[in-house]
């Protein structure tokens, strides 16, 4: 079992797997992509509040649920290589702190200018801003502090740490809505209790939804066979590749 | 905890405490920051009574926290320098214990001082009293935290050479949920409103802290030395 797991995540197992997935999972984020943007930007309604300007929700709702997501994955494997000292989740990791840290950014942005029309003013010292604003310090903290170890195997450790340290982040920006409520709207989706948004939004933003993830997933895939090519580039399966190409 | 763990942390905390007493800097530095950093502002802002009273409690709170980040460095410096933390990793006793003890150490010898301080810092910027008390109650329950938060990051970047400013990254994110339940509770008591929300989620943040803080700090610090 052990031997089995640690085969099919060896280095080369992984690299021709995911090369045979990633076009399918690029072609997949393309259609999602596509079939989201139309249905959230053309077919759904308009919105009797906020008129147009609430159709950058299809944006700023995936990228921010997406910030906290890839903020676990990236615990999660760092975690699994504190305890198992398996590469590839180290790669995984490593890899997941640029993507989540530009979903981060890509919330604050999207968030900001829907604000401005919304709420007349581009930033809030709301409880989720800041938490979302944290959560991008983590990444930059993370990412810096992997920079600053020379030494590799200590640096994805020393990392892994502190990712799980931040994870304890998480909650407090899932609760925050609850526990300070000032400008920001509490969710309108959540487990349990259903969407009190109207199926004809719902909808898009689902699909949407589904786009991130999946552009995560090809990102990620990436990514992660660029570093892993780097790291193998003197080993003899990453030779045959080259001939193959 | 056994009998002789028990004797290892109070052999620790005993040794360190020493060391930090006998060199005037760590535990000088700090406050005179402390002091210093909080009379820029006024410098800063115009000595309008009105306005500092508002903005006192978070001054003195985001100086406080600056002041115990950067006095943090000190923590497993020197021990990482001369070896001996290298010793107490391999000794017979849990690490983590150990740690414990160096966290107490660092708080007894900046959180209370910065805490007793506070309460001058709060007459130069105008800040009432029934302010001054609340401030010193949130800063006894906040300063802790400040410790035992820091000290993961101590940990993490003690092995780099100049890693204050990367410190600093690390850990001031971290300390935020402190800094609004700490300078947040001031205020909510100086508007004449029940403060024991604030003190509560402090009291379980500090509680959390406790219980998980150290044991990542020794994670750390067995991967940097």
């Amino acid at each position: 079992m052990w031997k089995a797991i640690k085969r099919l995540t060896s280095f080369k197992n992984f690299y021709r797997f995911s090369g045979k997935l990633l076009p399918w999972f690029g072609a997949i984020t393309l259609v999602l992509f596509l079939t989201g943007l139309y249905w959230g930007l053309v077919i759904a309604p308009i919105d009797y509040l906020q008129k147009d300007s609430y159709r950058i929700l299809y944006i700023h709702v995936p990228a921010a649920w997406m910030s906290l997501f890839v903020y676990i994955v990236m615990a999660a494997s760092g975690a699994i290589h504190l305890v198992w000292k398996t590469k590839l989740s180290e790669v995984i990791a490593n890899s997941c702190a640029p993507i989540g840290a530009t979903f981060t950014f890509l919330a604050l942005v999207t968030g900001a200018i829907w604000g401005q029309p919304t709420w007349g003013t581009w930033w809030v010292w709301d409880a989720r801003l800041t938490s979302e604003l944290v959560l991008l310090f983590l990444y930059i903290g993370y990412m810096a502090l992997h920079s600053a170890i020379e030494d590799r195997a200590s640096a994805a450790r020393a990392a892994a740490i502190l990712a799980i340290v931040g994870l304890v982040n998480i909650p407090i920006i899932h609760f925050s809505v609850n526990w300070w409520f000032t400008l920001h709207q509490v969710a309108s989706i959540s487990v349990g209790k259903g969407s009190s948004l109207h199926p004809s939004m719902y909808w898009p933003l689902m699909v949407m939804t589904a786009a991130f993830k999946f552009y995560f997933a090809t990102v990620l895939m990436m990514t992660a066979r660029n570093e892993i090519l780097e790291r193998d580039q003197n080993s003899n399966w990453v030779r045959e590749e080259e001939k193959n190409l | 905890m056994t009998n002789t763990s028990l004797k290892a942390f109070n052999a620790m905390v005993r040794r360190d405490f020493t060391l930090a007493l006998r060199n005037k800097s760590e535990w000088a530095n700090p406050l005179f920051f402390f002091i210093l950093a909080c009379s820029l502002f006024p410098l800063g802002i115009g000595p309008e009574p009105n306005t500092l009273e508002k903005i006192a409690p978070g001054i003195i709170w985001v100086t406080a926290l600056l002041a115990a980040m950067l006095s943090l460095d000190g923590v497993f410096r020197s021990d990482f320098e001369d070896g001996s933390l290298e010793q107490q990793i391999l000794g017979p006793h849990p690490f983590t214990v150990l740690v414990y003890a160096k966290i107490l150490v660092h708080w007894l010898i900046t959180g209370i001082p910065l805490m007793l301080l506070s309460p001058l810092l709060g007459v130069i910027l105008h800040l009432p009293a029934d302010g001054i008390i609340l401030l010193m109650i949130s800063l006894l329950l906040g300063t802790p935290v400040l410790s035992l938060i820091g000290s993961i990051g101590v940990a993490l970047t003690v092995g780099i050479k100049r890693g204050g400013m990367l410190l600093s990254l690390l850990i001031l994110p971290l300390y935020i949920p402190v800094l609004i339940f700490g300078a947040g509770a001031v205020d909510v008591g100086l508007g004449g409103l029940d403060t024991s929300g604030h003190f509560l989620l402090m009291a379980a943040i500090l509680v959390l802290a406790i219980t998980l803080a150290p044991l990542a700090t020794a994670a750390a610090l067995k991967v940097s030395v």
